[in-house]
């Protein structure tokens, strides 16, 4: 690595897709191939991996020749929390219930923000959470539990 | 007169109280996230997506049509007023729009977007109520081969009309499709890139993907630096148009209109690229090219009309084949499959009230817009003053609840977390998303026919290219594929999309 002219993006996104591709290839092959008259279930997919490794070859080579702009700031703070929001949702919204998981996911993705005040995310927790229990839940009737087996006494 | 007896049906359908409350509903949404940027018409259709269940199946998809469109509208008002398009396919429209309001002609500049907008799209609701039955009769001569072959060219074209590098959007074709195979293969039964998690046997949900790769990676993408928006309103009055203007706007509005209806057809843009094509078309016709960037009334009138126009005929390809022309269609195709319906040519004959309902509502709609939106300017632009972390912290808690409530299967929100992070991280490496979600909804069908064609032809592939039609799809696809790579067209192509940023 004694050149230091080369575009990060290109090279992230091409080791990437290639690795991506052996893994889809590998799980392919392990599949039924088949015959190009009765194709198995690995036949088609092992094809778009191996096309997917072509790609991603192509575009590391790229990556050495042209250089891009910078990839920029990275929302660390930003995917943390934000994705935080919906896996909280999903592993408590059967135990806790509809109710308190959404109002701690709405709450959790708040802090994403820097300039969310602790009070601010507080009340529209609440009021988001009043909202689409009226809406969703009594309004439209999607069949949630309001309160899982968890807050039950 | 057929045609009279169809859209008589259409009318009815969609005049009914209930269809009309809801056309209403789903247009202004549609202006509401129009004007907010920040979030767009694919990610507030993917999050409504699972609501619209409950709903009728006319009902739910015009509503669904009226946020796509109602957003076009939304997104010029708040192009010509703040600079600041909301929807990525208005971005030109501010260029002149923006400097007329500076000039005190905001109110002009709105009407002439609204009134252009709507000629377009009356215009071109006619268009797609001509064309698709036609197209329709063809398309039942479609077998596997031909299908497949037709596949092929709405990717092909997806990738044309995207931004950036070819290979990368060749690259994330492959990546779609490869995640679209995801689950049961249809044939064996055999789970496929499942990772042993029986939750997504029955593939990856579409919602899943749409909401985390265009929703959540969008709203990291605002987080990584926060703005405050400042709102420097110019100040609207006189909301009609002078002699002058209409004079001006008559030609440019037709011109818009030809060229939006055509490339709407096309796969992969429709109404972005529609908008810059009119742009470039009416500088180059004008007679005072140096009047555009300064107000000139063309540079609205003719974006503002080509955008909508694309935005309607883009859902021919959709009603007559069943091929989504952008992501909002494949949001489409999710909702009619969710509601039971096989989009293709067989909806119009089976469900004729259905596919009439959606057209006339397209008309409707674009009515209801025009009449709403210019006295409601005021307070959508009040609305531009929320500030963005009040509302992703909303998005995120609605994208949870929707995407939740189409399977009650957890596994689908952890989907969105992944497919979020994964949308962002294809935003870092410059890599579109939309052929990506085109490929992920493609890959079931065009790898079922392929199969089913490779059958049939009993492993002989020329069959690809012996049947007219199917040959001259796949000739179709590789003219496009050879013109991309063509270093002058590359040129243009990196210029057209950088005068977009």
């Amino acid at each position: 690595m004694n050149s230091k002219s080369f575009d990060k993006a290109n090279l992230i996104c091409g080791i990437l897709l290639i690795l991506t591709g052996i893994f889809f290839a590998y799980q392919s092959i392990e599949l039924e191939l088949g015959t190009a008259f009765r194709m198995g279930p690995g036949y088609f997919p092992f094809i778009l991996a191996l096309a997917l490794i072509l790609f991603g070859a192509i575009i590391l080579f790229q990556a050495f020749r042209v250089e891009g702009e910078p990839i920029g700031p990275i929302a660390w703070r930003g995917i943390i929390f934000i994705l935080a929001a919906p896996i909280f949702f999903g592993i408590t919204v059967r135990g806790l219930g509809f109710v308190p998981s959404l109002f701690f996911a709405a709450l959790i993705a708040s802090f994403a923000s820097h300039k969310m005040k602790p009070l601010t995310a507080l009340i529209l927790a609440v009021l988001l959470t009043a909202f689409s229990v009226l809406v969703f839940s009594y309004g439209l009737g999607l069949p949630f539990q309001r309160f899982g087996p968890w807050v039950r006494f | 007169m057929d045609l009279f007896n169809n859209l008589l049906l259409g009318f009815q359908t969609a005049g009914s109280i209930e269809n009309l409350f809801f056309c209403l509903i789903g247009v202004l949404l549609g202006t509401l996230i129009g004007v907010l940027p920040g979030i767009g018409a694919t990610a507030t259709i993917a999050m409504l997506l699972p609501i619209t269940f409950q709903l009728e199946p006319v009902s739910s998809l015009i509503m669904l049509a009226g946020i796509y469109y109602g957003a076009q509208y939304g997104g010029s008002t708040t192009a010509i007023l703040i600079n600041m398009p909301g929807e990525s396919s208005s971005a030109v429209t501010a260029i002149d729009g923006y400097q007329m309001a500076r000039k005190g002609k905001a109110g002009a500049a709105l009407a002439i977007a609204a009134i252009g907008s709507f000629f377009a799209g009356t215009v071109s609701t006619f268009l797609v109520a001509i064309f698709a039955p036609p197209l329709t009769a063809i398309a039942l001569e479609f077998g596997a081969a031909e299908y497949f072959s037709l596949m092929v060219v709405g990717l092909v074209s997806s990738i044309a009309l995207a931004h950036g590098s070819v290979i990368k959007a060749l690259a994330m074709v492959a990546l779609g499709l490869l995640l679209g195979l995801v689950g049961t293969d249809i044939y064996t039964g055999a789970p496929r890139f499942t990772l042993g998690i029986r939750e997504y046997a029955d593939g990856l949900n579409f919602v899943a993907v749409a909401v985390g790769v265009f929703g959540i990676a969008e709203i990291l993408r605002n987080l990584e630096n926060e703005r405050t928006r400042e709102v420097l309103m110019a100040k609207v009055s006189g909301l009609l148009p002078s002699r002058e203007d209409f004079r001006a706007m008559i030609a440019p509005v037709l011109r818009g209109t030809a060229i939006g209806s055509i490339l709407g057809i096309l796969p992969g843009g429709g109404a972005i690229l529609a908008s810059f094509a009119s742009y470039t078309v009416e500088k180059k016709v004008s007679k005072t090219p140096e009047e555009f960037g300064h107000g000139a009334v063309a540079g609205v009138a003719g974006p503002e009309s080509a955008n909508n126009a694309g935005a309607q005929t883009s859902f021919i390809p959709l009603l007559t084949l069943g091929i989504p022309a952008n992501p909002v269609m494949a949001l489409m195709v999710g909702a009619m499959i969710i509601q039971g319906i096989v989009p293709g040519p067989n909806v119009a004959a089976e469900q004729p009230a259905l596919f009439w309902g959606i057209i006339a509502s397209m008309w409707i709609g674009n009515l209801m817009l025009v009449i709403l939106n210019l006295p409601l300017i005021g307070l959508w632009v009040k609305l531009l003053t929320i500030p963005y972390y009040l509302l992703f912290p909303i998005i995120m808690a609605f994208c949870s609840i929707g995407v939740y409530s189409v399977n009650s299967n957890v596994y689908d929100l952890y989907a969105v977390a992944f497919f979020g992070l994964l949308g962002y991280l294809l935003l870092k490496l410059r890599c579109e998303p939309a052929p990506l979600l085109l490929g992920f909804v493609l890959g079931p069908l065009l790898e079922e026919n392929l199969r089913r064609a490779m059958i049939l032809s009993r492993g002989d592939p020329s069959t690809f290219v012996t049947r007219p039609i199917s040959a001259t799809l796949l000739f179709i696809a590789v003219v496009v594929l050879i013109v991309v790579f063509l270093p002058s067209v590359r040129k243009k192509r990196e210029e057209v999309f950088v005068e977009e940023d």
